[in-house]
């Protein structure tokens, strides 16, 4: 039976139909809505490559079902920022040369969102464990580790009065 | 080089128009065979043209890997893309400009040295003749051929090589935009999966489809061509249902079962073996012998997502979107295994993730191919499974290297052999074949048994030469043609296990003479650029001599020159071992010749110090009666960030014009300086990589 589904992505509200309510987050957003730039890596929650904000958390989406995020708010990397507006996290990004393939980064870039959040001067260590979940395979973790440091300390600048 | 000398693919395809065109006013295209696999090539390469061509690089476009479009230049691979395909590429865009530059001067009845470009525009004397690339292309036939002969810049008038210009293709992936094979979304597409063989050559016994069908709760259709089986369906996630059902619901005659010790490098030490000896003959046996043997098991390349294509075939025309690492070979093994003219396939390159050698990249091409052959005109998407991607991805062969040298009474070593057991280190198309092809109702017959030719760098040969000034020097090669796993190509080849094995040899007989590593290591070594970077990375750690061992904290050196033709590094570790260990610090000195782009060279090394570091701290494809067991990144562990130290890396100055490859440069010196470091820490050797919990614990208690 198809049904309907009502929840938030990159503020807005969005309304999908789906066949079963069981269908993964990750597989609606990017077939469904076109948003790609939530990444497939494992299927099993052990990579990060999709990792969203679901209500301001760091989650998983490859295996979270469609059901379990009604009436929830979710952002994936194209909620952060665009090229014309870059999130600082973005910017950092790009300023470190952050990244090789650059398959993970969708997914480190969320997980980094949700530290800062919550943790405005994480030392490179805090960083660390907060992208733990996040597997980068090519060996640019210390580009994003610096990235992800600058971008706090812009993003500090900024809300100084 | 000499004048008249065509490097690389250029030699075979020496018309210009193969690698230049000038497609509309103010815009230039350039031709690559090269693929980015996430290394930054395309990026050097832009920075190659627009230096050679002197037109800013925002001005260039890049095509790159498309059999229609693209000269062949074979595999991105080997750490060969600057090396030769820039250069190539290089010397091509040099022809055109001289074409350019000697039709002006003979339209201005100049002579060409007063003639100058900027940014496209051309100048005399420096002052604008209103003329520019763009307005003498009609006069100018690219169709001709590159002599060779044509002068390239002095490397002291760069402007654009040698800077840190941005990774073109980064926006893209930090904005979340579609950038990957992954994510690209063709019309009435169809999602596929493959039932993989537990085994190469076993039939299908049966297919329970209806408990496939339940499992997928949606429509999809069961595709079988021999024993190739896939289920194909418009929706992915329906797809991916049915294709776990069918593990089970699909069964086979003959599955013989594998044996656990498969898994073990010294598993290999039994076999039957295809020999043979290079090098030095046998030694005249005077002066005290040492030896010791060194192992890696086999490894995964572990890409960060599984492979995927899309294919289509139309009006008896098959188009492929592939990121393998090259689109020629691939073609050829194509058109081969579906019995197709390569005329009548198209095979194009789009990204994916990172690659690091023979992935499942070629295979899922296939997947989709033979699909999209029983279903002409429906665009196919395959994207493997994760456990697929680890289960049947093509591994890093296991290797044993048993390092005996004859010291002289200063105990420096006068003879030296390394005798080496390894599967092969190629399957890659043309030396082997694309998985679903065995699979097909009349398959591929075997290829002979083959390693890597020493020509192209040798595979489980490749640098197990040392560098070292040893009077005599020569490899045993045991090739063992039957390994309980497909095994080809992965980043390094055989020189991660054989510059472990040498290095840490090395040190031990450091040791033997009372000698510090590093100046060991110089009093062997006249190679004034190898010295180079020993010196340097010795200076960046500020390494001293005679700290003592089995304190718990220690710190090693590596090196090696890449191929003996490629890159120099040298790798200093620093760590903390007990039973398990923590890296602290890593330094690297490289001397790369002409970098294109610094920062690009630097990541590449960086990259490949932390893959080698995870790579002999945890990683292992575990088998077990069924087969590959480590299908996930829980039993297949990598280095993780918070694991993952500190690291800086040099780039030692050379006044040289020509690049040397660097991607791989890096990862051997540091898995033998991790190595020497352990063994430094704790005061006993551990020579089995990986140097795991259990192996360190196994060699502390028998000390």
């Amino acid at each position: 039976m198809p049904q309907t589904i009502n929840l938030t992505v990159n503020g807005a509200p969005t309304q999908v139909t789906v066949e079963r309510d069981d269908v993964p987050l990750l597989a609606v957003l990017r077939n469904a809505l076109g948003l790609v730039g939530t990444r497939f890596g494992c299927g099993l929650e052990q990579c990060g490559c999709c990792t969203v904000l679901i209500d301001g958390a760091a989650e998983k989406s490859c295996t979270r079902p469609i059901g379990a995020v009604a009436g929830k708010s979710v952002v994936t990397v194209e909620g952060l920022g665009t090229p014309e507006k870059p999130h600082p996290l973005q910017q950092a990004f790009l300023d470190e040369q952050a990244g090789q393939c650059g398959y993970c980064l969708s997914g480190i870039l969320v997980s980094a969102k949700a530290l800062l959040d919550k943790n405005p001067s994480p030392t490179r260590s805090e960083i660390a464990q907060a992208l733990d979940g996040n597997i980068c395979r090519c060996g640019s973790h210390n580009r994003i580790l610096r990235a992800v440091a600058k971008a706090a300390a812009r993003m500090r600048a900024e809300a100084r009065p | 080089m000499s004048a008249g000398a065509l490097t690389g693919a250029l030699a075979e395809h020496p018309a210009l128009a193969q690698w230049v065109a000038f497609p509309a006013p103010g815009k230039v295209t350039i031709y690559t065979g090269k693929v980015e696999i996430g290394q930054g090539v395309l990026t050097a390469m832009r920075q190659l043209a627009a230096e050679e061509l002197d037109v800013a690089p925002e001005r260039i476009t890049i095509e790159s890997g498309d059999t229609a479009r693209t000269p062949n230049e074979g595999f991105t691979a080997g750490s060969q893309s600057m090396q030769f395909g820039g250069v190539a590429l290089r010397q091509a865009c040099a022809e055109v400009r001289a074409r350019f530059l000697a039709l002006l001067a003979e339209r201005l009845a100049c002579k060409a040295g007063e003639l100058s470009i900027k940014n496209g525009s051309f100048q005399r004397n420096g002052k604008p003749t209103r003329q520019d690339y763009w307005t003498l292309a009609p006069s100018v036939d690219l169709k001709q051929k590159a002599t060779g002969t044509a002068p390239r810049k002095p490397v002291s008038s760069y402007a654009v090589v040698g800077t840190d210009a941005a990774r073109l293709d980064l926006p893209a992936k930090v904005f979340g935009e579609p950038a990957f094979i992954h994510d690209m979304v063709v019309d009435a597409m169809l999602h596929a999966r493959a039932v993989r063989q537990p085994r190469r050559g076993v039939s299908v016994k049966a297919i329970d489809e209806a408990a496939i069908k339940k499992a997928a709760r949606g429509p999809i259709d069961v595709v079988r061509h021999g024993n190739f089986v896939a289920i194909v369906g418009a929706d992915e996630t329906v797809v991916e249902a049915a294709a776990v059902a069918a593990e089970t619901a699909v069964t086979w005659n003959d599955v013989e079962p594998l044996n656990p010790q498969q898994q073990e490098a010294a598993w290999l030490l039994q076999r039957p073996s295809i020999d043979r000896t290079v090098g030095a003959p046998e030694p005249a046996a005077t002066g005290t012998s040492y030896e010791a043997s060194f192992s890696r098991g086999h490894l995964a390349h572990a890409s960060i997502a599984p492979s995927c294509a899309l294919a289509e075939f139309n009006d008896g025309h098959l188009t492929v979107w592939t990121h393998a690492q090259g689109v020629f070979p691939l073609r050829a093994s194509l058109a081969q295994s579906l019995g197709l003219a390569p005329a009548q396939i198209t095979v194009r390159h789009v990204q994916g993730p990172g690659c690091y050698g023979h992935n499942g990249a070629d295979d899922v091409a296939a997947d989709a191919a033979i699909i999209a052959t029983r279903m002409p005109g429906k665009p196919i998407r395959v994207r493997w499974r994760r456990e697929e991607e680890f289960a049947f991805e093509p591994f890093a062969p296991a290797q044993v290297v048993k390092v005996r040298a004859t010291l002289d009474a200063s105990g420096k070593p006068v003879d030296w052999t390394a005798e080496i057991w390894s599967g092969t280190h190629s399957a890659r198309p043309g030396s082997g074949h694309l998985l679903a092809a065995e699979a097909l109702p009349n398959p591929p017959a075997p290829l002979p048994h083959a390693d890597v030719p020493d020509g192209a760098g040798g595979g489980a040969t490749r640098n197990a030469t040392p560098l070292y000034d040893i009077a005599a020097k020569r490899i045993v090669q045991h090739l063992i043609p039957e390994t309980p796993v497909r095994t080809s190509a992965l980043r390094g080849l055989g020189a991660t296990p054989n510059v472990f094995a040498i290095e840490c040899f090395l040190d031990e007989l450091a040791e033997r003479a009372g000698q510090d590593p590093v100046a060991y290591r110089l009093s062997i070594l006249s190679d004034p650029r190898a010295r180079g970077v020993i010196e340097h990375v010795a200076h960046m750690a500020a390494w001293k001599p005679g700290l003592p061992s089995g304190t718990g904290r220690g710190r090693g050196i590596g090196f090696a020159r890449y191929k003996d033709r490629a890159a120099y590094a040298a790798v200093v570790v620093e760590l903390e071992a007990d039973e398990t260990i923590r890296l602290l610090k890593m330094w690297c000195a490289t001397d790369a010749g002409l970098v294109i782009n610094p920062d690009g060279a630097i990541n590449q090394l960086e990259g490949g110090m932390i893959q080698a570091a995870s790579w002999v701290l945890k990683e292992q494809v575990r088998l077990d009666r069924e087969g590959v067991i480590s299908r996930d990144w829980e039993t297949y562990p990598v280095l993780r960030f918070s694991e993952v130290p500190e690291i800086e890396v040099e780039l030692v100055k050379s006044d040289s014009d020509v690049p040397l490859g660097a991607g791989e440069a890096s990862g051997g010196p540091t898995a033998a300086a991790i190595g020497n470091a352990v063994s430094h820490a704790l005061g006993v050797r551990v020579r089995d990589m990986p140097l795991t919990r259990e192996r360190l614990m196994a060699t502390l208690l028998k000390t």
